[in-house]
Formats: structure tokens, sequence, C-alpha cells
């Protein structure tokens, strides 16, 4: 029970945090928002960071790792490492400026006030809800199986979710975004610091890491994870699209629109790559090692690989720690809550006539009212759906690709004179379109789909391992090659262990690519805006 | 400079693809997997890259932006509604 209290205290931290915030904030709705756009240049660089980092990073890095093997890192973490800093340096740092010029909060406001237009602005809106609330179910589904992990059952899944929900929804809703940054900043904090102190007490309790990697490197059936023999080309390729989507996740954009000065930016984007590493390299390298210490998990049991190695190798005061850092990435949903009710208000309540109807000052308390409504509706869907987890996981990877999709409509609106509202129109429904169309041919290949190597004997949760067994023997397990979906189509649409591919590449590929490729030429095709609106956002150079 | 410095981001991402490690399962230390290593490395690189980004080509022209929107509406993002199609039913439909 040591664990589950100290990941208490630190929810308790995190509550004062936010009640702190509103204790230092005003009461306009720009604060509320964005912090008056006024964080400085730490706070902005971790608590940025900390909005990106999700249980993804670090239980899902390692469980993916301990299946794949070290290429994991190249996959993620370092596309990730070049991709997401050059993001918030051309696209970035441009929302940044304009939001502070005109006065925008989120996207949808920005691209309807560039393009003219209403209905398409509010389509877009509507996709992007869609594709972030999954991110937030799966938040306060991953609490709650978190500390009843952590705490050995004690605390039930039900009791779990439904104290992370009421602690996120209480310190978005008190403290708004100041509230939301400093907590992300702490968190990020937290999971640097004791993540190196979880892998020194970790590699020290093996008996030293080269020792471990021999044993893996002996072993036929666990040496291909020293390599990327078990990631096929063309899907390590396309992953390099995947980071795009992070500066389209309403949140990082929002996020974006906080920093005081533009100068902030720019530790930002430097360190971006160095604090990615932090995080990612201890997590993939440990999924790596427990693969010879817990053999044969099953592809979901692999996802606890990181507690279990903090529950057998370290102390519980040090799992207990941990444990809470653990917590701070599930947890991320916090910022995600924030960001759906800055549009909810922004983009419906205000835009639709809100602001006018009631006053400005309605807008914080419409936006409060929806973080108690989502934080509700959340934890009673994820109640309801607990043993379907996969869905929302299904859901999330999809948004991924959606978001990154959408990029080319950001890019258009900032560099490109002449884009219309009709490209936009058509991007964001070939997104739609591909979105749904990627989960329907997930789902009618459910039944056809090759199956991982098979576990032998799954380990049982909490058995702890002997270092000194010896390591398995055998021919490594032959990867099953993908299938036909339509085999009248050919290598069109093939079905892997996990996911469709295109000619063997991600669907998020020819998303972004098509997605580019619609604004482009329905752009072409259709009148521009008016000039004073071209002119707005691209001022001629003699007026400057 | 500038296409210089263009012409090294897109060989940093370029350089992503180390297909010539895919198979290598050779340990740098000891103990660190050359695929892992070299990723390690490229995101030192990656971070070198940026730097020489915001050194050479920051946009500072986007700097004239600070503090505009503030002047005009005392800090309350609500006074301030976003000008051309602020309201629904004005204009375009669309």
């Amino acid at each position: 029970m040591i664990p589950a209290t100290i990941v208490f205290i630190y929810l308790a931290i995190v509550l004062y945090i936010g009640i702190f915030a509103f204790r230092r904030g005003s009461k306009t709705g720009e604060d509320f928002f964005l912090a008056s756009r006024s964080l400085g240049p730490a706070v902005f660089l971790l608590s940025l960071f900390g909005t990106n980092m999700t249980a993804v990073a670090i239980l899902g890095s390692s469980g993916f790792a301990y299946q794949r093997g070290i290429g994991v890192y190249g996959l993620m973490a370092s596309s990730s490492g070049v991709i997401i800093p050059l993001t918030l340096f051309f696209i970035g740092t441009r929302l940044w400026a304009l939001g502070k010029k005109h006065g925008h909060i989120t996207q949808v406001q920005y691209l309807r006030d560039r393009w003219e237009m209403q209905g398409i602005g509010t389509f877009i809106f509507a996709l992007t809800a869609v594709m972030l609330i999954p991110y937030i179910i799966i938040g306060v589904m991953g609490g709650g199986t978190t500390l009843e992990t952590i705490s050995g059952g004690q605390v039930p899944y039900a009791v779990g979710g439904g104290i992370v929900a009421v602690v996120v929804a209480s310190y978005v809703f008190f403290g708004g975004m100041r509230g939301t940054a400093w907590v992300n900043a702490f968190q990020t904090i937290l999971f640097l610091c004791f993540g190196a102190i979880a892998f020194t007490l970790i590699a020290r309790s093996l008996g030293g890491l080269d020792v471990t990697m021999q044993q893996l490197a002996s072993s036929p059936k666990t040496a291909p994870l020293l390599s990327r023999e078990r990631i096929p080309t063309p899907e390590f390729f396309s992953y390099m699209f995947i980071p795009l989507s992070s500066i389209m996740f309403p949140h990082i954009a929002i996020m974006c629109l906080t920093a005081e000065k533009i100068g902030h930016f720019k530790k930002t984007i430097i360190f971006y790559p160095i604090c990615i590493m932090l995080i990612w390299l201890p997590s993939v390298y440990l999924g790596v090692v427990a693969a010879s210490q817990y053999p044969n998990l099953t592809p979901g049991q692999a996802n606890d690989v990181i507690i279990r190695l903090l529950t057998d190798k370290t102390s519980v005061v040090v799992a207990g720690i941990l444990g809470a850092g653990i917590m701070a990435c599930v947890m991320a949903s916090d910022s995600q809550i924030l960001a759906l009710s800055t549009m909810f208000t922004e983009d419906l309540f205000a835009y639709y006539g809100g602001r006018k109807k009631f006053g400005p000052g309605a807008e914080v308390w419409a936006g409060r009212a929806f973080i108690v409504l989502i934080g509700v509706v959340s934890y009673l869907i994820a109640l309801e759906l607990k043993d379907k987890a996969n869905i929302f996981d299904l859901a999330v990877r999809f948004a991924f690709s959606g978001f990154a999709a959408l990029s080319p409509i950001m890019l258009a609106a900032l560099f490109w004179k002449r884009s219309t509202k009709w490209g936009a129109l058509a991007a964001a429904g070939w997104v739609l379109f591909s979105v749904l169309g990627n989960w329907y041919l997930t789902a009618i290949s459910d039944s056809i789909a090759p199956k991982p190597p098979a576990a032998a004997k799954p380990a049982v949760v909490g058995e702890p391992a002997n270092p000194a067994a010896p390591p398995a023997v055998g021919r490594p397990p032959k990867p099953a090659p993908p299938v036909q979906i339509y085999p009248a189509l050919g290598n069109m649409f093939l079905r892997g262990p996990t996911n469709v591919t295109v000619y063997g590449f991600l669907p998020v590929m020819p998303m972004v690519l098509i997605s580019g490729l619609l604004m482009w030429l329905v752009s072409l095709a259709t009148p521009p805006p008016s000039q004073a609106t071209i002119d707005k956002y691209f001022p001629p150079r003699n007026k400057r | 400079m500038k296409y210089l410095i263009a012409l090294w981001v897109v060989l940093v991402i370029a350089l992503h693809q180390d297909f010539w490690n895919w198979t290598n399962k050779a340990l740098v230390f000891g103990f660190l997997p050359i695929g892992l290593a070299y990723h390690a490395c490229y995101s030192l690189v990656a971070s070198l890259t940026m730097w020489m980004l915001v050194s050479y080509l920051w946009p500072s022209e986007l700097e004239d932006g600070e503090g505009s929107h503030e002047g005009k509406s005392g800090g309350t993002l609500s006074v301030k509604p976003v000008p051309v199609t602020s309201a629904p039913g004005e204009g375009n439909r669309l």
C-alpha cells in the first residue's frame, strides 16, 4: 500500500498546484484559457513537453520495445525529436504571433478568420473534438488501471478512475491554463528526475546491463530485439509522418499561444529532442531488458513491464515515487480536457452568440461547466467500457493519423495566400473519410489478421523473474506475413498483426499526402478569400 | 546560409533512415545496441540542428506582433472577437 499512498500524496500536490494557480489568476477568459499568454521559458518548455508526453511515452514505448526491440526508439522518439521541433519552429511560432496580434485562442478561430468561413470551421471543430475525446477517456481508464495495479488491487478500478477524474477536473477547473501548465511542468520534472534514478537502480539490481545484453544477444529468440529486424522498412519510414499530428492536437496548438514572448520558443525547440531522449531512451532500453526478465508475455501484459521492473527491482518507496511519475504521464489528459473546454467555449458558445447574450464574463464559467461535464462523461464511459480499452487505444491511434493528415490545412493557411476554405473542406472531409475507412478496414480484417508469435507460457503479474535462469533457446519466432484484405486489389490493403497498411506503409502516409494534394487542387479550382483578408494575414511588404 | 541550413535539415531527416544498421546487433561499450546508440546520437544532432535554425533562420519579423492584441483589448480575450466572420449569419454561410 506504500506505493499507492505516495501516489495519493502526489495527487494532493497537483491538486494544490491547481488551487494555488487559481489564487494567482485573474477572472478574464484570456487568463483562464491561456494564462494571459504569460508563461516564462522554463515553464513553457516543461509544460509543452509534458503535455506531449502521455502514457504512450513510458508504458507504451517499453511494452512496444519488449515486443519489437530497440527500433521503437527510432520509430517513435527520434522521429518526433526532429519533426515536432520543426513544426514548433514553422507553425507554432506563427500561430503564437497571429494569436497575439488578432486575439485568436483556438485553431478554428484562426482558420475561420483566415478563410472567411463559418460552417466549415464548425466542421473542423467537430472533427478535432471527436478525435480528441478518446484520448481523454483513455486517460481516465489509464489512471484507474494504474492505481489498481500499484495498490495491488486495494484501490479498485472504478475508485481509481474516479479519483483521477476528480483530481484532474478539479485542478483544471480552478487553475485553468496556468494550473495545467504548472502541473505539467511539475510532472515533467518528476519523471525526468526519478526516471533517471529508477533506471540506475534497476540497472544495478540486474548485476550490470552488459550481462543482461549479452544474455539477450546469445538467445536466438531475443537477439532480434537488439536490432530493427522486427520492424519492416516501409513501416519505419512512414512513422516519420506521425509527429506531424503534434501541432494539430488542439491542446498543443493552444499551449503554443501561452508563451509570454516568441523568444521562449527558442529553448523549447532546441531542447525538445534532448527531453524526448531522456524519457524514451531508458523506457525503450528497459522494455528490451524486460524481455530477459519476463519472457513470453502477451502484448497486453507487455505494457506493464516497467511497473513489473519497478516492483521487483527497486524498493517500495522508489516504486511508489515512480508510480507517481507514471501517473503523471497517464494524467496528461488535463491539457486535453482544458483544450476541449476552450474549443467548446470559444468555437461554439461564444461564436454562436453566447458572448453577446451572457457577456464576456460568462465564458470562464461556460468553460468550467464544460470541464465538469467532460470529467463526468469520460468517467462514466470509462466505467462502462472498462474491458474495452482496446477500442480507445485504436481510436487514439487513428486520431494520431487523423491529426497528422490535418497538418496540410494549417500549413496552407499559414504559408499559401491562394489557399481557400474549399481546399480546407476537401482536406478535412478526406481526413474524416480516411479515418473511418481505416477503422472499417481494421474491423473487417480482425478475423484474418495474422497472430503475433504465440506466448508459450504467460507470466503471472508480479511474479519475480529468475535472472539466473538460462535464456530460452530455439529458433526465433518467425513473424507471420501480412494478409491481403482484398485479394483482387493485391497488396494495396494489407493486414498485419495489429494494423492495416497500404502497400506496406502505414495509412498515415497516404492520408497526409492526399490531404495535401486535395488542399492544393481544390484551392486552385476555387476563389480565394477577399484581398482584405489576404492582406491582413500576408501584409504587403511595403506596409510592414 | 539559408540554403545550406535547409539542405542540412533535409540531410538530417534523411539520416533517420539508417538502413545500414537494420540487422546490426553490435553492442557499443558492451551494453548499448548500435541501432539505439545511433538514434541517441541522432537526437543530439537534431538538437544541434534546431540550434542552427533558431540561431540563423529565426523569424524575427514575427516579433513585431508582440503586444499588439493586449493594447486593443486590455488583455481580455473575450472582448476581442475575431473580426471578419465573427458571427454566423453574416456574409458567407460556409
